[in-house]
This record gives C-alpha cells, structure tokens and sequence, in this order.
C-alpha cells in the first residue's frame, strides 16, 4: 500500500466524517465549521491531484470567504436552532431510502460499468508547480478569456442582487 | 510498484459527498443547512472534474487544464450563488422571522 493511498484513505475518511458531522449537527454553527473542515481536506486532495491553483482558490473562495459569510448570517439572524416542530413522519426514512437508492446507483455504474481504470500519480517534482500555475493562467486568460469575462458579469449582477434585496424600501420602515 | 490512487477511488468519494449533501437538502429544515448542503454537492463536482483532468493528463502525457478552468468558474458562481442565497435568506427571515424551511407555505392553495 503506497503512502498516496495511505494519504488519500485518511483524508477521504475525514471528509465523509465532516461531510456527515455537518449534516447531523443540531447547531448551524457547528455544521458550518465541520464544512470548513471538509473544504480544507478537498483543497489538499487538489493538492494530491496536481492543481495547486485550485487548491489555494477553495482555501480562500470557499473556506474563507463563503464560510466567513454564511456564520456572518447565522450570527446576525440569531438562528443556530430552530425551534422544533413535527416533521412529515415518512420523510426522513424515505429520504434516506432514497440516498441509498442514489449510492448504489453510483457504485454500480462504478463498479460494473466501469470509470477509465486508470492510476493517478502525484505531481513529480515541485519545481513544476509555479509553471503549471503560470500555464494555467494562460490558458485561463487566452483559450478561455470570455467565458472569465461573463463570470465577472455574474458576479456583478449578483452584487446587485444582494443589495437590491436587503435594501429597505422607502416608507416601509 | 507506482506509487498512485486509482481513479475510481476518486469518483467514488465524489458520489458518496454528493449523496450527504443532497441527504442534507431533504432532512434537514434549517435554510441555512440547505445552503451548506447545495455547497457540499458541487464541491463533490468540483472533486470529479480535478480527478478526471489529472487522469487525462496522465493519459496524454500533456498538461489538461479543462477540468480546473471548469472548477475555477464553478467556485465564481457559487460565491455569487451564495451571495443571492444568504440576501434571500435575510430578507425571508425578516418578514417570517424563522428560517424554517416549513414555514415558506404562503403559495399552497
């Protein structure tokens, strides 16, 4: 068993224990660091995979942006529990059920008819980092430099968006 | 012995990741945790798309930067996705004081 497998078996095993940490906690607050949590183990598995870039994007974008503003809104609303009340009795077995349903779908379309078999190695030499990032920034800027350009629209509009609807109307209070 | 984790491995993790994350969507009552579950699933996308660029590149023995541009755009528009979201979730919670997803029925007949 190599140390890359090693690696990756732990890491996986952390992430899936974050993943359901963050879907079983009755604090919002909780799930939102056990997402953390999980977010930085997929940046170390592009770290494994050879994307560097990626890896550092999902730090700061989602680890540290994302995350920062949803604890924002869970502090500011005051909503880490909510109050209880009945719940469809069928619904939680069924949705269970049904996930089950979705992972043995996936595992067999894995197992039988199979992904491409093959191995992934780990980057060789680390010198090749920096020029992999600067080939990545190329392609980026050249091979796909209007779809980059109609992402910055997106984000535009959703600014927008987001002050349009917090804004308070006039004369409603 | 190559030192290497087989892609499928990746995939698998991928799968499992989305499945708790739209487990999380159906249980759970809270906004919020659904917003943070909708993150989890494309994360696991995003997981997939890296895995498949590496085994492509390792394939053709030249650098495949396709599945990381893809992951790039997909982190910009969730954090605009999250930034429409959580404003929503905000002006909700104003006017129904809860972010009880149980209590959005205004719409049934």
């Amino acid at each position: 068993m190599s140390v890359e497998l090693v690696i990756f078996l732990v890491l996986a095993l952390v992430a899936i224990a974050t993943a359901l940490g963050m879907l079983f906690s009755r604090n919002a607050v909780y799930s939102a660091l056990f997402l953390v949590l999980n977010f930085a183990t997929v940046a170390v598995f592009y770290l494994l995979l050879g994307a560097p870039f990626i890896a550092m994007a999902q730090i700061t974008v989602y680890a540290g942006a994302i995350m920062v503003l949803f604890l924002f809104v869970i502090m500011l609303l005051g909503a880490e529990r909510l109050a209880p009340s009945q719940a469809l009795p069928w619904q939680r077995p069924l949705a269970i059920l049904l996930a089950l349903v979705l992972v043995v779908e996936a595992g067999y379309l894995l197992l039988v008819r199979g992904v491409p078999a093959g191995q992934i190695v780990p980057p060789a030499e680390s010198a090749n980092a920096l020029k992999a990032v600067q080939d990545l920034g190329e392609t980026l800027f050249r091979q796909y430099l209007l779809p980059f350009e109609v992402t910055s629209i997106v984000l535009l509009v959703a600014m927008i968006g987001a002050i349009v609807l917090t804004k308070q109307e006039k004369g409603e209070g | 012995m190559i030192p290497a984790v087989p892609v499928p491995y990746y995939i698998a993790l991928s799968a499992i990741l989305f499945t708790i994350g739209a487990l999380g969507v159906l249980i759970r009552r809270n906004a919020l945790i659904i917003y943070m579950s909708v993150e989890l699933m494309l994360n696991s996308a995003n997981v997939a798309f890296v895995a498949f660029g590496r085994a492509q590149e390792i394939v053709s023995g030249t650098p495949v930067f396709s599945g990381q541009i893809f992951v790039f755009f997909v982190i910009a528009v969730a954090a605009a996705e999250v930034a429409v979201g959580l404003a929503l979730i905000v002006a909700i919670f104003k006017t129904k004081q809860s972010i009880d997803v149980d209590t959005l029925s205004s719409l049934k007949g």
